[in-house]
């Protein structure tokens, strides 16, 4: 436990947190990347998937997708992207995009499958254009599911940023591999508190939308926690 | 191919490595995780608090528990213990849920029935319950085996040797041939435990396909 006090105690130290290493500067590169990430793989994943969903065809691609991409470390794709792509942002950037993209297409695709068919075709007798039925009738329903793929993704992507920072130096992993290189398990372990920590904020900032999302599209049901979620999961 | 037979004896060392460190956590979340699951479909006041522990324990990243976890139980950091308990760790993250719902879906008129013949509470379990959770909890397990199987070779970065030391010497050393080999096997060994845990359901619950999933 006093290796934990003194890993509280570095990441209290104001030092940690001025100049071009500050711990500052780590969090806001890891968020700033995991977020880039994410917008990319929601901005393609999230149309496939409800287009998928929609109308029912590619199912097999996206189950054998979500599976195969289980298997793969993400240790594995990071090197090899690095060594291909040099040192730099590409390579974390190509391998994360990979990582992220099967949980959110499964999300939206099985979020939109859910819905109910009756609702679908209610929404076609009254008049209803395609277009319509997708934007107005199955994507807020999809909502809590697709959300939950999203959330799934954001958890792999934020661990495995950390990991990011063996191959290119950005990050919160870089004070972990500094840690490692150096033999200083305090900051290694300052590192780890603190990405754990902004994991676990993210997984709560994902939770209450999702339930936000599940009494938005459900306002009479009474509140289930949290089942709405892609069940894969693949962190680093 | 040339690289990989004169590394021949290195790459199987490595893979026996992988081989008990994804074999051991397996076993161990899964031997956890039925009692704990059980515990949670039975009784609700556990339910609860277990799935949010679960839950959050699993947002953790692997590379932060790992490094964590010397700190909390005291072992050297480059121990394959620390692998192995985090490891586990995260297989019971997965499998309790997988393993609570799993009894939860054993419906109140069979155990009433099993009652009802004169089941003790603990033969009720051997002979009611966990053949029918079994088949349901079989899913939440390959998911598990395969993840476990990846996530070893994360340890490799603080120098816990697996498969996924191919990565970390094959990038410092800038050698395609080393990462591939290890990308390769780490899915066949995957692929290859999964087929494991299928068979081995199959002759143990030979009942299976008579439940509806």
């Amino acid at each position: 436990m006093n290796l934990f006090a003194e890993a509280i105690a570095y990441l209290l130290d104001p030092a940690n947190w001025q100049g071009p290493s500050s711990l500052g500067l780590r969090i806001l590169e890891h968020l700033t990347f995991s977020g880039a990430v994410l917008a990319l793989a929601a901005a393609i994943g999230i149309p496939a998937g409800v287009l998928i969903g929609h109308t029912g065809r590619g199912r097999g691609l996206v189950v054998a997708l979500t599976s195969g991409a289980r298997a793969i470390p993400t240790l594995g794709l990071l090197t090899i992207f690095g060594l291909a792509l040099g040192i730099g942002l590409e390579a974390p950037y190509l391998a994360l995009l990979v990582l992220a993209l099967p949980p959110v297409l499964a999300g939206a695709y099985a979020g939109v499958e859910s819905v109910d068919r009756a609702t679908v075709g209610g929404a076609r007798a009254i008049g209803m254009s395609e277009r319509q039925i997708v934007l107005q009738v199955e994507l807020p329903l999809a909502a809590p599911v697709l959300i939950g793929g999203v959330r799934s993704a954001a958890l792999q992507v934020i661990s495995t940023a950390t990991l990011a920072a063996y191959v290119s130096n950005t990050g919160l992993g870089r004070p972990i591999f500094q840690g490692v290189k150096a033999g200083d398990y305090e900051v290694m372990l300052a590192g780890a508190l603190l990405v754990a920590l902004l994991s676990l904020a993210v997984e709560l900032v994902f939770q209450a939308l999702q339930s936000a999302a599940a009494r938005r599209a459900e306002p009479t049901a009474v509140p289930a926690r949290a089942t709405a979620r892609a069940p894969e999961r693949n962190t680093a | 191919m040339q690289w990989l037979s004169q590394n021949l004896h290195i790459v199987w060392g490595l893979l026996l490595d992988h081989l008990w460190l994804s074999a051991v956590p397996i076993v161990l979340a899964f031997a956890i995780s039925v009692p704990l699951g059980w515990l949670a479909a039975r009784h609700r006041r556990i339910r609860t608090p277990l799935l949010t522990a679960t839950g959050l324990l699993y947002a953790i990243p692997s590379l932060a528990l790992f490094i964590m976890i010397p700190a909390i139980f005291g072992l050297a950091a480059r121990s394959p213990w620390v692998a192995i308990i985090g490891l586990t760790l995260y297989g019971i993250a997965l499998l309790a849920r997988g393993a609570a719902d799993a009894f939860g879906s054993v419906g109140r008129d069979t155990m009433l029935a099993a009652d009802a013949l004169g089941h003790s509470a603990w033969a009720r379990f051997w002979r009611v319950e966990l053949p029918l959770a079994g088949p349901v909890m079989l899913a939440s397990l390959r998911v598990m085996a395969v993840s476990t199987v990846s996530l070893v070779t994360v340890g490799a970065v603080i120098g816990i040797s697996s498969l996924g030391t191919l990565f970390t010497d094959g990038f410092q050393r800038g050698i395609d041939a080393s990462i591939v080999t290890g990308l390769v096997l780490t899915v066949v060994v995957a692929f290859a435990l999964d087929a494991v845990i299928v068979l081995v359901g199959r002759v143990a619950m030979p009942w299976r396909k008579a439940v509806p999933a």
